[in-house]
């Protein structure tokens, strides 16, 4: 193969170009630095363990987000199947310790039975992927709402929380491994293993140029609806540990979504599909919880969250948008 | 040479014409059920209300098809609504001298929003999804810092807007009915609104026939949050007061977008109009209107509201597939 | 010979340079246009004669030289000053909004207004009237472009030029997508251009179009001017000789003796777009499909390979009854097409050469395990087809024409197909690599492939077919052994008696 000069130059952009991890990882670090500074003991293992498990629900989420996204779809409906799966957990186990590992069964069935409704409507149908699960979330939403008669009733059980809460103890130096991380480890691996694998390539191929997939065999509707599925677990299982975190609400989930795919596009992700990679989704979602921590850390009121969080991500964007250009 | 001979245009139920027929079917199949159920959907009352629904978001949905029709989004509106709303409520304090100084504010506030969406799209090269929310959280987090609840006080000679009724009709309705008017003459008969279809047809296509895309982009944010700062006004005239929450909770953001693309509008641009969105609007006030002559559970509405959405949208998807396949 | 220039050129550009970090695309250009003239630019493409046009368009502006229009020094410092200029381009991939109308498009940025509104009525108005200034009958103001054919959107083009008084006409490739008759259209079009004292730039990898049109041909080569010559005063062999150094006499590979048995036998098959017909590929053997556009050639290809599947009739592969109704399914069962739109439906533009290289094994035949061995043996392949790019992990945006179109053989070579469809493969890609791939598709006959290839260059069609088959309408008109003549090809797809202009 011959290596001509003017292409050589232009091969080494489109490995720092849009779709990369550098923005986000300068953001994560800068960040870092800045909590580091603000409070050192941070960094202390049990604490930096603790902030993992905290971040895991969101990572977790992330990951699946980036699977529809980079397929050229959105999930909107991520949120409220959040919301929904808690809310059912605690009304199946109202506090009876047995029926604790079916129902976590049941709600990863739940969660990936949405993921495959949300894919089927969106393929089969033909429905903009931002309707379909626009109408999920409606859905969702109103028949918890109605299922509970307005008030979540019933309790999770202890056994169902120590998956959120509580981890393995006594490891030397580390303290406690909670099961939130491992679990975060273990979709993370899977994850990136999905994508090398030829299901992740061809998902990119889809989410760029839909047609040439097709025409080059590829399964374009199956590869769409995993997608979708995947991003259904993952919400069952970020659902399982934000219910271990803490109460029973309505608002467990609420907003999620937005929270999901502003993680995902500050990862480098391009939406519309096609570039990007998971690792950037879920080190996007990393920053995010990394700046919520610092502004907790400063004192900044609760309220000015969102609009500190919204004005970060619009720097992040412009800038990692910048960087591709020149 | 003679002239070339008019041609015959078959009527096609394409997506535009879909909405009207999704309506007419909705409107039938509700009239039958409402019957049945003992009430009125043809009503005077339930027909003013419905209406009335209709007005506000239907005043949002204009602006949002300008900005879908250029190919980009706008998801700030439900803030810009609540700011507007509360900015209406507190200048007017209560006193009809100033009901002008209080409307100049709001559309001088919601165009610096669009001016701020415009330019962070076309200058910063953001992406709009994530430029609008963006924005809408910096707002969120203003209105959640500033404000508990209900603010300020609409003098009653102004809740005239949010009440009266020209027959059965009422004024904000017509309202709607102009701006969605106005709008159609700007799209389909002014310079601006071929370069803004041109724009959301192919942007470097547009560029290189001179059209002044960034601007284009700038001017249809503004018209759009214009739009938000209006619905605003109106909502306050309601209310009777400015409310912090009240463009979240009405769900304008998406809202507005469903019913543009329901219209007919195809969401990546370039295609579709005022009219579509005007059926789209009329299509969620009824399926509202039925909902609440039916007594049916609030909640479990919005099940129904998402499954019919996705429904007249997955309907008129098939049938253009069939029409492509033919 | 250059003759000493006259003083009212329409266009002069002089020592024009350009370069895109650091590397050098276009230096030291000369090239001048005469009222009225007709001036072809070849070369091969990375050449630099997209890059010129651009200069030439407002598109790009040069790092040295410099241009004058009409005696008047130019600097277009966009697109739009280029067009207040008078310069109008064609491009090879039209500039058309499909969802709005001709005059919609031919008017875009420039609306008439009437009291502050659009005035349409002026609008269509003085769209009819460039049309019919023209000679064209069968496009109204009033259509949607999307709904045009490809000619009819490139007369749509023209229109916009013209309506924008341009006196300089720089057209891309512009017979690329259309079929011999329209060509001749276009031929009656251009001539009248000149009359009206029209200056013409003609890029074009069709040499007997450039024969036939040009007044002069300026050769590039490597971001060079090479030489500019008299048209009377060339011929073919010396400009391909310039072009490449190579000779145009070992143009197309010499094609092979018997073919073999049938491999894929099509029975009253059709569908939609095509009537149902009869068929045979066969082992061994180079198809040719030939046609005007819009004949169902590539709708055959799309049938065959389940695309667009086959409605009636039956379709056997290799002695088996087959029913095709997925690419997925073709692919799988040894069938490969090579899309006439390598941008829009062949490639990923923004993946890897390896990975586009890979897309059919990894979209057809997924495997968790042994991904190794398959990219090794992808690697030797592209290898094998001389892709030339900087690194397999090079966006295969960034490639030529050429060279993607490579890429897109080496993914359908590793799927070891049986039959193999090319729509158009030569389309757009210069002389160089143009035999490169005659060669492969010879190459893989050779090995026992049953070959079908669609192309409207009638040389090519000629050239590399061992038999040829022309539709019409959606039918097969007939069938005709591989040294016919043009004029019988013709004569097929037009369905009347052709006579070769003079």
């Amino acid at each position: 193969m011959t290596v001509s000069p003017a292409t050589l130059n232009q091969s080494r952009r489109s490995r720092w170009g849009t779709g990369s991890v550098l923005p986000v990882l300068a953001i994560l670090v800068l960040l870092l630095v800045a909590i580091a500074i603000r409070q050192p003991d941070f960094y202390d293992p049990p604490a930096l363990l603790a902030f993992l498990k905290r971040s895991a629900p969101l990572i977790i989420l992330a990951a699946g987000q980036y699977f529809v996204i980079v397929a050229g779809d959105f999930d909107l409906s991520v949120g409220s199947l959040v919301t929904a799966e808690v809310v059912i957990a605690a009304r199946m186990i109202d506090g009876d310790p047995s029926a604790t590992w079916p129902v976590v069964a049941l709600l990863l069935g739940f969660g990936l039975l949405v993921g495959l409704v949300n894919g089927l409507v969106t393929t089969l149908l033909l429905v903009p992927s931002f309707i379909t699960t626009l109408g999920m979330y409606l859905i969702l939403v109103g028949a918890v709402y109605t299922w509970t008669g307005g008030s979540p009733r019933g309790a999770l059980s202890d056994e169902f929380r120590v998956l959120g809460r509580r981890g393995i103890d006594g490891v030397p130096w580390l303290g406690q491994i909670p099961y939130a991380v491992l679990i975060l480890l273990a979709v993370a691996a899977l994850a990136i293993l999905a994508m090398r694998a030829d299901f992740g390539k061809v998902l990119l191929a889809v989410g760029d140029n839909p047609r040439a997939a097709r025409l080059a065999g590829g399964r374009v509707a199956g590869v769409r609806t995993t997608a979708f599925v995947i991003s259904g677990g993952c919400a069952a299982v970020a659902a399982i540990l934000l219910g271990g975190f803490g109460g029973v609400s309505f608002q467990v989930g609420a907003g999620l979504e937005f929270t999901a795919i502003t993680a995902v596009v500050l990862g480098g992700v391009v939406l519309g599909g096609g570039r990007g990679s998971v690792v950037g989704a879920m080190l996007g979602a990393l920053t995010l919880q990394t700046l919520l921590t610092l502004l907790n850390l400063l004192g900044v009121a609760g309220a000015l969250a969102s609009a500190v969080q919204g004005l970060i991500i619009l720097t992040a964007v412009a800038i990692g948008g910048l960087r591709a250009r020149t | 040479m003679t002239a070339l001979p008019a041609t015959f245009r078959r009527p096609r139920v394409d997506s535009t014409n879909g909405v009207w027929l999704a309506l007419g079917v909705t409107l039938i199949v509700g009239g039958i059920l409402v019957a049945t159920d003992g009430g009125s959907l043809f009503g005077q009352n339930s027909t003013i209300s419905l209406l009335q629904r209709a007005a506000g978001l239907g005043i949002v949905a204009v602006g949002q098809t300008f900005t879908i029709l250029a190919g980009s989004l706008d998801l700030s509106v439900a803030y810009v609504i609540s700011l507007t709303s509360l900015i209406a409520a507190e200048t007017m304090a209560g006193s009809d001298g100033r009901i002008l100084p209080a409307i100049l504010a709001v559309l001088a506030v919601s165009a610096s929003i669009g001016l701020v969406n415009g330019l962070l799209i076309t200058k910063l090269r953001i992406n709009a999804f994530i430029a609008t929310l963006g924005v809408g959280l910096l707002i969120k987090g203003y209105l959640e810092q500033g404000y508990a609840g209900p603010a300020g006080q609409v003098p009653v000679s102004f809740q005239h807007l949010g009440y009266d009724r020209i027959g059965p009709v009422p004024v904000a309705f017509v309202l709607f009915i102009g701006v969605a008017a106005v709008a159609w003459v700007v799209i389909n008969r002014s310079r601006y609104g071929h370069h803004l279809i041109a724009t959301g047809g192919d942007l470097d296509v547009a560029r290189l026939s001179g059209v002044r895309t960034d601007l284009v982009l700038i001017r249809t944010h503004v018209i759009c949050s214009i739009c938000a700062g209006i619905a605003g006004l109106y909502l306050a005239s309601r209310l009777g007061a400015g409310a912090p929450r009240v463009g979240a909770e009405g769900g304008y953001d998406l809202e507005s977008i469903a019913a543009v693309v329901l219209g007919g509008t195809v969401l990546a641009g370039g295609k579709g109009g005022v009219a579509g969105t005007v059926g789209g609007v009329l299509l969620l006030a009824v399926i509202d209107g039925i909902f609440n002559q039916l007594a049916v559970d609030p909640f479990f509405k919005q099940v129904i509201r998402g499954v019919v959405s996705v429904a007249a949208v997955a309907i008129y998807a098939l049938r253009l597939r069939r029409k492509g396949a033919a | 010979m250059d003759s000493p220039d006259p003083p009212e050129a329409l266009l002069r550009m002089c020592a024009v340079g350009k370069s895109f970090y650091g590397v050098p695309v276009l230096s030291d250009v000369d090239l001048d246009l005469q009222p009225g003239e007709v001036h072809a630019v070849v070369g091969e493409n990375g050449a630099g004669k997209s890059t010129l046009m651009k200069i030439a368009s407002g598109v790009y502006q040069p790092d040295s030289g410099s241009m004058t229009i009409a005696g008047q020094t130019a600097v277009l410092h966009s697109p739009r000053a280029a067009q207040a200029a008078g310069v109008g381009i064609i491009h090879q991939e039209f500039n058309l909004l499909p969802e709005r109308t001709v005059a919609e498009n031919v008017f875009l940025g420039r609306e008439p207004l009437r009291r502050g509104l659009v005035d349409r009525r002026a609008m269509r108005g003085r769209t009819a009237d460039l049309l019919a200034a023209i000679g064209e009958e069968a496009v109204r103001p009033t259509d949607r472009a999307g709904q045009l054919g490809i000619a009819q959107q490139q007369v749509v083009e023209i229109v916009k030029a013209l309506s924008l008084d341009a006196r300089i006409l720089i057209m891309d490739e512009p017979t690329a997508a259309l079929a011999d008759h329209e060509v001749e259209l276009l031929y009656a079009l251009v001539r009248r251009l000149q009359a009206r004292g029209i200056g013409i730039l003609y890029v074009s990898h069709r040499l007997a179009e450039v024969f036939d049109l040009s007044d002069r041909i300026t050769v590039l080569k490597d971001g060079r001017r090479v030489v500019t010559l008299d048209t009377p005063d060339a011929t073919p062999e010396a400009l391909v000789r310039h072009m490449v150094g190579r000779d145009l006499a070992a143009y197309y590979p010499p094609k092979t003796g018997a073919p073999g048995p049938a491999l894929v036998t099509l029975t009253g098959a059709g569908n939609a777009r095509l009537k149902p017909l009869d068929l045979e590929l066969r082992a061994g053997e180079v198809l040719g499909v030939g046609g005007l556009q819009g004949s169902g050639r590539s709708a055959l290809a799309r049938a065959l390979f389940g695309a667009d599947g086959f409605r009636t009739g039956r379709m056997t592969l290799a002695g088996k009854p087959v029913r095709v109704r997925s690419p997925r399914q073709a692919v799988r069962a040894g069938i490969a097409y090579v899309t006439e739109d390598r941008k829009g439906e062949g490639l990923v533009l923004s993946q890897s050469v390896i990975d586009n290289a890979l897309l059919a094994s990894r979209a057809a035949t997924p495997r968790w395990f042994g991904g190794g061995a398959r990219a090794t043996s992808v690697r030797d392949l592209l290898a094998a087809v001389e892709v030339h790019a900087a690194g397999l992990d090079q966006e295969v945006r960034y490639l030529s024409g050429g060279n993607q179109q490579k890429v897109v053989l080496a993914r359908w070579l590793a799927m070891a197909p049986r039959v193999l469809l090319f729509d158009e493969p030569t389309r757009g890609i210069d002389v160089g690599a143009k035999a490169a791939i005659h060669e492969l598709i010879r190459d893989l006959a050779g090995k026992g492939a049953a070959v079908l290839m669609i192309s409207s260059e009638l040389p090519e069609l000629l050239g590399m077919s061992d038999r040829i088959v022309v539709l019409r309408d959606g039918a097969i008109a007939g069938e005709l052994p591989g040294d016919a003549s043009e004029e019988a090809v013709l004569r097929l797809a037009t369905g009347t008696p052709h006579e070769v202009p003079a």
